[in-house]
């Protein structure tokens, strides 16, 4: 008798959901999948590869588009989300600037924990780098102390005054009480190549900027920025584990213009979900020195904006905005 | 050497695979249709096509796509000397010779001389890139921010003598189009710049098609409105077997800038900032400086269509270079293959050409292939390119004007700039009207950038010395070439004088 | 207006403009000079290019005075009478095509600029201008919505539904 109620309250049960997935919500017009930086950048790659996998995966009843929208460190990106506001259609790749931009743009008017969360797709890491040519540094000492000696004519090459390198550029000048000469570049691959070139003395570039020149050996970590080795980088030490205090990761996260319903963000966060544990995604991280070990999404991944927003503004407070924008 | 050979070889058999070849015509012939599109130009054709090559493997599908690439440059081409709209910012220098000669009637002359000269171009890089592809890679490192400014000052130099006869309405074009150029998002100091009325849209700044199409399209066509008095179609010509014949007895007209542009244009296009507009409007100015007969530019010499369209050419074969041996791509549409080999599986970097040999040669030799399947293609569809010129002008009007608006729409997703194309079309035909040059200004917004970023980027790594110019030999080499360029026509005048006086005396 | 008219207007034009780039960038405080051990501030650039125009635009001003320039000696007048009208139409029908594809969207606007360029404009036969009021957004759309994946703007919500309730046919069927 048990069985028998069990199977009807069952088939019941798939009679009421039945509909309702089919009235699920789902986007009935390409979907906006803006990227807050240029071309050929991390985020844009990040960008690219998820839609060729929606793509590829036929995970979406519309194409995504990728757009980007570089104007201003992302406050061009950040604004028109802003005024997309309940639109259900458009998606936002994010990186730090998510954070520091409306920071150091006061008067952007965009406050970023009003918009709508919707999945941490990874951190990204951080790590020290110098060319293979530098005999003289193997590790931090050798390196604050070839620092120490070049003063201003150490030059550190990074994507842009106000950049999350920038931010931690002079996070290490003040754990370490040095000054060197900050020379922005646009876009991570420039600087790689510039440091290959010895144009540049060294670099934080995010691993998939660096990984090709690592693996060829034209370059090597020194130092990697996270709270534990990273798997890709087993003999690179953390700076915590040399008694120096500077832990920091950039989020690659996907966000919402605010008021976005609340049944196409089930939709997002599931296909984003989706995405994250894909065996593509997971080798992608693997691979490229992403931490991808929790999806945070909703309330949590707001929450996580919250905090980040605040470490930013103490950051950025700290080490002065003059530090990070040069003049 | 050998090795060199055989890999060739066997790069050469791959793309004869029947899949292969087939994703070689259907690329071609799809980008000769998007490079056409006035603002379309390879970026979109490679960024949306990518997903549809998930259906075939990566070596099919990157050939695909490099084909693609090429028959867009190609394409850029036919919208300059047709529609005089530059089909591509690559294209740019093609209208100034190009569109002129459509007017006089010689479209199909300029046509065969683009094709001729890009395949050239492109097939002279093609050899360089097989032969030389790893030291000049390692060339291209050496390339830093002053090395970068050296070579805008040698571009700005092969452009002395580009304006028109009146120099302060010149100056003020040129000086218009660094200002422009500077407006937006200074990454140096991280700080906005001239963001007028707080529109945010500003801090993209003003892109230099916008500026192109707003220029070249918009006011070209109110300017050929006026003088055409809105009845008068352009000549249209018939193309016979025997006119055709006669076109290819004239290469040896623009052979030499050919030669030149591509020779320019791949080294240009080899290095990670420059790429394929700075090297064609390089190769323009240097053909016109050492031309027997410079006045004739920019009134229909044939050697001013041929010589950018080698350089953009062999540029964007250029611009592989380093995105395959680096993993930095050299422009835009390579950053975007770029993120398509990365979804394959494959890694760009310096370990591309030992870890995946197949790949890298199956491109390399389809690369050539491309080549000869674009030009064939477009000599074949001349005659229907020519079609265009024979509609009468207010039916083709209103498609000019359509393809312009959605055509800039098109490159950034926003109205935004459409507007701002609309308002600088109708500037710059009232600036023309009263004789103020328009191409400097178009030069001066593809530099200025790139221009101000250099310079400032090497005093920073000079804290404040400027004689880091010329402490570096490949800077010093070049800073020393633009002098001369500059000087060059002065020290013509001063032989000719000489030689008037001795036969005079 | 004659061109020697518009020549001299122009040139206080262009001043004025140059001016108003000059104050637009120091007002925004950015940093004109030369900064010590870092070459030029970020507003050095666009400042002293701003004066160059400037400069430019006097000496324009000044040749106009001394009757350098051919066309400020031109009596000709700036647009011809007959063209006027013509440029002033084009012009003006391409800022209503950007503002209405802001309100109706990209098809129904280019619809009615076809409409208008072809049938009043060219006075070509009604065959002709269907072709071309049905055949340019048909040719758009293919060409960018279906080809290139642009989503062109689609105007007040109650036109994109429209828009969708068609385009919903294509992801159906094919």
């Amino acid at each position: 008798m048990s069985i028998m109620k069990t199977l009807t309250v069952s088939a019941l049960a798939l009679a009421v959901s039945a509909p309702a997935a089919l009235a699920e919500w789902q986007p009935r017009k390409p979907v906006e999948f803006i990227i807050m930086a240029g071309t050929g950048g991390g985020a844009d790659q990040i960008a690219r590869l998820l839609q060729g996998l929606i793509e590829k995966k036929n995970l979406s009843p519309r194409p995504f588009i990728p757009i980007n929208k570089p104007g201003g460190s992302g406050a061009e990106a950040l604004r028109y989300l802003q005024d997309k506001a309940g639109d259900d259609h458009t998606v936002m790749m994010t990186l730090n600037s998510f954070y520091t931009t409306p920071i150091i743009q006061e008067d952007l008017g965009v406050d970023v924990t009003q918009f709508t969360p919707i999945g941490l797709m990874a951190m990204d890491t951080f790590l020290l780098w110098v060319n293979t040519d530098r005999d003289d540094i193997n590790d931090l000492d050798s390196y604050v102390a070839a620092v120490k000696g070049a003063g201003l004519d150490w030059k550190v090459g990074g994507t842009g005054s106000g950049q999350e390198d920038s931010v931690l550029t002079a996070m290490m000048e003040a754990a370490f009480d040095y000054e060197v000469t900050y020379i922005p570049f646009p876009g991570g691959g420039t600087v790689a190549k510039n440091l290959i070139g010895n144009q540049i003395d060294s670099t934080v570039n995010n691993p998939s900027e660096q990984m090709e020149f690592y693996r060829a050996g034209n370059s090597k970590p020194l130092v990697q920025f996270t709270g534990e080795r990273m798997e890709a980088f087993p003999d690179t030490p953390t700076a915590k584990e040399l008694g120096v205090d500077i832990e920091y990761y950039m989020q690659r996260s996907v966000n919402g213009p605010p008021g976005m319903s609340e049944e196409a963000v089930v939709w997002y966060t599931n296909l984003f979900q989706e995405l994250f544990n894909s065996q593509e995604w997971q080798d992608f991280c693997t691979s490229d020195g992403l931490t991808c070990d929790n999806f945070l999404n909703g309330a949590d991944l707001g929450e996580f904006h919250a905090t980040q927003v605040v470490a930013h503004k103490n950051l950025i407070e700290q080490v002065g905005a003059e530090a990070i924008t040069g003049e | 050497m050998e090795t060199i050979l055989v890999s060739l070889a066997g790069g050469l058999l791959q793309a004869f695979e029947p899949l292969n070849l087939f994703m070689i015509f259907a690329g071609c012939l799809a980008g000769l249709f998007v490079g056409c599109m006035p603002g379309l130009g390879s970026v979109n054709g490679v960024a949306i096509l990518l997903p549809v090559t998930f259906l075939v493997p990566p070596t099919a599908a990157i050939i695909f796509l490099a084909a693609l690439y090429y028959g867009a440059m190609y394409g850029g081409a036919i919208s300059s000397i047709t529609l005089g709209i530059p089909g591509a910012s690559t294209a740019v220098a093609t209208v100034f010779d190009g569109r002129p000669m459509a007017q006089q009637g010689k479209a199909d002359k300029a046509l065969m001389a683009a094709a001729i000269a890009s395949f050239i171009g492109g097939t002279v890089s093609i050899i360089l890139f097989t032969l030389f592809a790893p030291p000049l890679a390692a060339f291209a490192l050496k390339f830093g921010p002053q090395e970068e400014f050296a070579l805008m000052l040698l571009a700005f130099a092969t452009f002395i003598g580009l304006g028109g006869d009146d120099i302060p309405k010149t100056i003020f074009s040129i000086l218009l189009g660094l200002v422009m150029a500077a407006i937006g998002f200074d990454i140096i100091s991280g700080q906005p710049r001239m963001i007028f009325f707080d529109m945010v849209e500003f801090q993209r700044g003003i892109g230099f098609l916008v500026l192109a199409i707003g220029i070249y399209g918009i006011g070209e066509m109110l300017w050929t409105l006026e003088s055409t008095k809105g009845k008068v179609q352009m000549h249209s010509v018939n193309i016979t077997w025997a006119r055709m014949k006669e076109n290819f007895g004239q290469i040896k007209d623009y052979i030499n800038s050919t030669w030149v542009g591509s020779v320019l244009g791949f080294f240009v296009g080899t290095l990670p900032a420059a790429g394929a507009t700075p090297a064609s409007l390089m190769s323009y100015g240097l053909s016109k400086t050492f031309s027997k007969d410079p006045d004739s530019f920019g009134k229909g010499n044939v050697a001013g269509v041929a010589a950018p369209e080698a350089a953009n050419n062999a540029a964007s074969t250029g611009s592989m270079l380093p995105m395959i041996t680096l993993g930095i791509p050299g422009s835009p549409t390579t950053a975007i293959l770029l993120g398509g080999m990365i979804i394959w599986g494959l890694r760009p970097g310096p370990l591309l050409f030992t870890e995946s040999p197949d790949f890298v040669w199956g491109l390399i030799g389809s690369m050539y292939i491309a080549n000869v399947a674009t030009v064939l293609l477009n000599l074949a569809l001349i005659p229907v390119f020519i079609r265009v010129l024979a509609m009468p002008f207010t039916l083709l009007t209103p498609i000019i004007f359509m393809l312009c608006v959605l055509g800039v729409f098109a490159t950034t997703d926003r109205m935004f700039d459409t507007w701002i194309m609309l308002i600088l079309g109708v500037g710059g035909y009232l600036l023309r009207k009263l004789n103020y040059p328009v191409a400097p200004a178009v030069l001066a917004i593809v530099l200025g950038p790139l221009a101000e970023r250099s310079l400032r980027q090497s005093l920073i790594s000079s804290q404040g010395d400027v004689t880091t110019f010329i402490t570096r030999p490949i800077s010093l080499t070049c800073v020393i070439l633009a002098l001369l360029l500059i000087s060059y026509p002065l020290i013509q005048k001063f032989i000719r004088a000489r030689k008037a006086n001795e036969t005079a005396a | 207006m004659t061109t020697r008219t518009a020549e001299i207007l122009m040139g206080f034009a262009t001043l004025f403009l140059s001016l108003g780039l000059m104050w637009n960038v120091w007002s925004d405080g950015l940093n004109i000079g030369w900064v010590e051990g870092r070459g030029p501030g970020a507003g050095m650039w666009p400042f002293w290019l701003s004066l160059g125009m400037a400069g430019a635009s006097a000496a324009t001003i000044i040749r106009w005075f001394q009757g350098k320039t051919p066309e400020s000696r031109s009596l000709e007048p700036y647009i011809a009478r007959e063209t006027i009208f013509l440029v002033t139409v084009s012009a003006l029908s391409i800022l209503l095509l950007l503002i209405l594809m802001n309100i109706i969207g990209t098809y129904l606007s280019l619809m009615l600029f076809m409409l208008f360029y072809v049938r009043f404009l060219g006075n070509h036969t009604w065959g002709m201008t269907m072709a071309f009021v049905l055949g340019a957004p048909i040719f758009v759309y293919l060409l960018f919505e279906v080809a290139l994946t642009k989503y062109l703007p689609k105007g007040w919500p109650i036109f994109e539904e429209g828009f969708l309730w068609l385009d919903n046919f294509r992801w159906q069927y094919f």
